[in-house]
């Protein structure tokens, strides 16, 4: 709260140097012989930029460095008086010491030691809190003043102001490159920690899963086993029905919508589908739990089977549910993409309408399909919510679509869901599978978008 | 003379042949179409036809006897003093008195179960809104529990042995004499609109739910749609191409087919584990989503960028504009709605999000309405999730309601993309 009385202070400045600015613009092309360089405004961008970026760095800077610093405090204040204190306890004091003095919970009672330390903790956070007030609003008024000081006619301030926004702009496009490097190094990293603890080969090619670890060393049982065969095997299976669903009913339906539909049909099923790809997935996942599954359950013991109520089944047919708009509407477009002249030709050696389709435009166009069937592919492997909801958490080693299986994106969920130790084997193989997920899906998807542009560029 | 052309030769069984596949073909066609609508019209109706009820509370009506002995002992009238007095007491001596012949601890706290647990406040808020009730016998609605509720709903059928069932043969006579009273009476639930979340399910509600969503939302819009505008802009319209620019394409193209989950990750990774930020913060939740939204935004922004003409720079720079003035000035102005509308799709898709969400620890059971973006808090989608997740059956009703109050968001967010579309898009 108290950032962002200063974030407003700093933002009441930057628009008083705005105004400022461009008012001694207006003053200086009233008595002055010379000709401003640039328009008014840009004279007031000038000043306030210099009066707030500047500031808001530094104060962007001094919170993302400050917390650090202050617990760095507290650790050298407890090695000196406790020097054989360990890294874990010392790790949960400053927890406690933090907890402390921002209201939190404890893990102990507090002791004299240990107030003495959160009082310290937090007059450190306030005398800080008022150098970073100070050492950013002094600089926002010295910039004012010394940008005011500098407006003359032969300021360049338009150029001033666009190199500023260009690297602004520049910067920004930055992000997405540091998500994606940001992506791969907190998954490296702690897939790194994670094989230091289970062996590579035991993890990628084990059958036997149950990540329960033992919380205390004489706890019994619980080793915790991280072969991941038994989930990629599940992701497979559940994966491999969505497809066998999503592919023949959103092809068929991409290839009714572009090659038979009227324009009133079109009108009312394009919508549809794009409502169905709209649905949140938890939806989904409510929808399979509750309605699908139940109702597989009971239609398998009519039937004589035993259909368990987490089945792959289940999932993997909604979640081909969620997945038609996607390989409908990419195909739709690849398919728009073929020239008319192919069909024209088909047509006038006599071809039907489905021979033409069959023989001509989905061999023409079957690259374009495979791209967005990989692409369909990568989004049902990385889909998580109606898994979640929808299939089972044992890690079954079948192929029997009627039992539950897990898949890597449940496992992450359980894993990382609930308050554990951050360094535990078991959230650690939620970062390795989360690798292995983000591997996969980015191989597919590269291969996807290469076909797809190779194929566009066939036709254009 | 001879004639060289080359007769066809129709041959009709083949003829006949073709076209019925050709008939058939069409009618996969259209068979997939409608397996499509059918299966959203299924998805809605189990949907509305399992949480319209959540909208409606069965309520119970007691004479309770106000005594203002143990209300108000002091006669003051006071605010305070009627919200500090102990109102159970007063409601379970009037449900006694409703059914003198219960005795026995076992078959009173039945008695009791019949109404909510948090049923005091039901009266407490009677009592306060109309203080001279107090000395008197009033009639009260009071809040019932969710079985009754559930029972009343139709979810808990009356010929069910009477082991399987929640409420119990006991609790069937008292229902059946307060109905026969006409003491049964369903009200809107004002409650699931106000509340946040609880364990009892009658008592939940979504307000929690919505503002945490509003502010993660919030957080969402003020960092994606600067920095996705910025970079489109200087994608399409600044940066030179080189094997960088390629890079950054390719980067955001890869991006924005990156399962969601990952980013949770990033964001447990990043900005909790690294940087310290507060678990279960809208303004976590805000960060990871608006990473996630970027790519869908870039992509958006750079489309209706492209579509400005470039008749429309030309004449800027013509007339001695600057490539700045004239992107920010003419071209941006008429490629806005088109950004706008990604902008608000992208959004509807971070609101419907839950993965990312559950990674950086938004899945906490968390009762009160969050105050600020660094408050403990849970969003719609979530939401949803935990109800789901739990046993008890008037749960399942909020959550279909949940699911129903969601869609109604996104068909906002949706029309309102539509409509934004239809009238200022420019066909050039």
């Amino acid at each position: 709260m108290e950032q962002l009385a200063l974030f407003f202070a700093l933002l009441f400045l930057t628009v008083l140097g705005f105004i400022l600015g461009k008012g001694r613009a207006v003053a200086l092309s009233g008595h002055s012989d010379q000709p401003l360089h640039s328009r008014l405004p840009y004279y007031g961008l000038y000043t306030a930029l210099w009066c707030g970026l500047p500031s808001l760095i530094i104060m962007a800077g001094w919170m993302i460095f400050e917390p650090q610093i202050a617990e760095m405090l507290v650790a050298s204040q407890l090695r000196d008086s406790n020097a054989s204190i360990t890294p874990d306890q010392l790790s949960l004091y400053i927890n406690d010491v933090v907890n402390l003095a921002s209201g939190g919970i404890l893990s102990r009672e507090p002791d004299a030691a240990l107030l003495s330390a959160a009082d310290n903790y937090s007059l450190f956070r306030q005398i800080s809190y008022f150098a970073m007030a100070v050492v950013a609003i002094a600089f926002s008024l010295l910039a004012l003043f010394t940008s005011l000081k500098k407006i003359n006619p032969a300021l360049r301030a338009r150029n001033q102001v666009e190199k500023v926004v260009s690297i602004i702009m520049m910067i920004s496009s930055l992000i997405a490159i540091l998500t994606t490097v940001g992506i791969v190094f907190s998954l490296i990293f702690e897939t790194l920690r994670f094989f230091d603890k289970v062996p590579f080969f035991d993890f990628l090619f084990g059958t036997h899963w149950s990540p329960q670890t033992a919380l205390r060393s004489d706890q019994v049982g619980g080793s915790g086993s991280f072969g991941a065969i038994p989930l990629f095997a599940g992701t497979m299976l559940i994966t491999f029905i969505c497809m066998v669903v999503a592919i023949p009913v959103g092809l068929l339906s991409a290839i009714y919508m572009s090659e038979y539909a009227g324009k009133k049909f079109r009108a009312f099923a394009k919508p549809v589908l794009e409502v169905l790809a709209g649905i949140p997935t938890v939806v989904y996942g409510f929808f399979a739990a509750l309605t699908v599954a139940p109702f597989f359950r009971e239609s398998g013991t009519l039937l004589g089977l035993s259909v368990s109520s987490e089945s792959a089944l289940a999932a993997g047919m909604v979640m081909g549910i969620m997945i038609i708009p996607f390989i409908s509407s990419l195909s739709d477009d690849v398919m728009n993409s073929v020239p008319q002249s192919l069909r024209d030709a088909s047509y006038a050696m006599g071809a039907t309408k489905s021979e033409t389709i069959t023989k001509v435009i989905i061999p023409a166009a079957l690259p374009g399909i495979v791209g967005a069937v990989l692409l369909a592919m990568s989004r049902a492997i990385g889909e998580t919510m109606i898994v979640v909801m929808a299939a089972g958490l044992a890690a079954n080693l079948t192929a029997n679509p009627l039992e539950a299986v897990t898949t890597v994106t449940v496992q992450i969920v359980t894993l990382l869901v609930g308050d554990q130790e951050f360094d535990s084997a078991k959230t650690l193989a939620a970062f390795a599978l989360g690798l292995l997920l983000f591997v996969v899906t980015l191989v597919m998807n590269v291969v996807a978008l290469r076909v797809v542009r190779k194929y566009r560029e066939k036709y254009d | 003379m001879t004639d060289n052309t080359p007769h066809l030769k129709v041959n009709p069984a083949l003829l006949k042949r073709r076209n019925a596949a050709e008939k058939r073909f069409r009618f996969y066609g259209l068979a997939a179409v409608m397996t499509a609508v059918l299966v959203l019209c299924l998805l809605l109706t189990s949907i509305i036809s399992k949480g319209y009820t959540a909208f409606q509370q069965t309520y119970i009506l007691v004479d309770i006897r106000l005594d203002a002995e143990t209300i108000d002992p002091k006669g003051t009238k006071r605010v305070e003093d009627l919200a500090a007095a102990s109102y159970r007491g007063l409601l379970r001596s009037a449900l006694r008195e409703q059914f003198p012949g219960v005795e026995g601890r076992k078959a009173k706290r039945a008695l009791y179960g019949i109404v909510a647990s948090g049923a005091e406040f039901d009266v407490r808020d009677a009592v306060l809104n109309n203080p001279k009730l107090v000395g008197t016998t009033a009639t009260i609605a009071v809040k019932s529990s969710d079985d009754v509720d559930s029972f009343y709903k139709g979810y808990i059928p009356r010929d069910v042995p009477e082991s399987n069932r929640k409420v119990k043969d006991r609790e069937l006579v008292w229902l059946d004499t307060l109905s026969a009273d006409d003491r049964i009476v369903k009200q809107f639930n004002v409650d699931f609109f106000t509340h946040g979340d609880s364990r009892e399910p009658e008592e939940a509600g979504i307000l929690g739910a919505v503002i945490g969503s509003l502010y993660t939302l919030a957080i969402t819009l003020a960092l994606c749609f600067p920095i996705g505008v910025l970079t489109a802009i200087y994608l399409e319209e600044f940066a030179p191409t080189n094997k960088w620019t390629d890079l950054i394409e390719v980067n955001i193209n890869n991006l924005a087919a990156v399962p969601s989950i990952v980013f949770g990750l990033l964001g447990l990774a990043i900005f909790l584990n690294f940087m310290g930020l507060p678990r279960s913060a809208p303004i976590v939740g805000g960060m990871v989503l608006a990473l996630m939204t970027l790519p869908t935004i870039i992509i958006a922004s750079r489309a209706a960028l492209k579509a400005v003409p470039p008749s429309i720079r030309e004449a800027a720079l013509g007339i001695g504009a600057s490539r700045m003035q004239t992107v920010f000035h003419h071209v941006l102005p008429l490629a806005m709605p088109g950004i706008l509308t990604g902008t608000i799709l992208g959004m509807a898709q971070a609101l419907g999000e839950t993965a990312p969400l559950l990674m950086i620890g938004m899945v906490a059971f968390i009762a009160d309405i969050p105050g600020s973006m660094s408050d403990a808090a849970t969003v719609l989608p979530v939401q949803i999730y935990l109800w789901a997740d739990s046993p008890e059956r008037g749960f399942v009703e909020k959550t279909s309601a949940a699911i129903m109050i969601l869609l109604a968001f996104l068909v906002v967010m949706n029309a309102i993309a539509v409509i934004l579309r239809k009238r200022f898009e420019r066909r050039w």
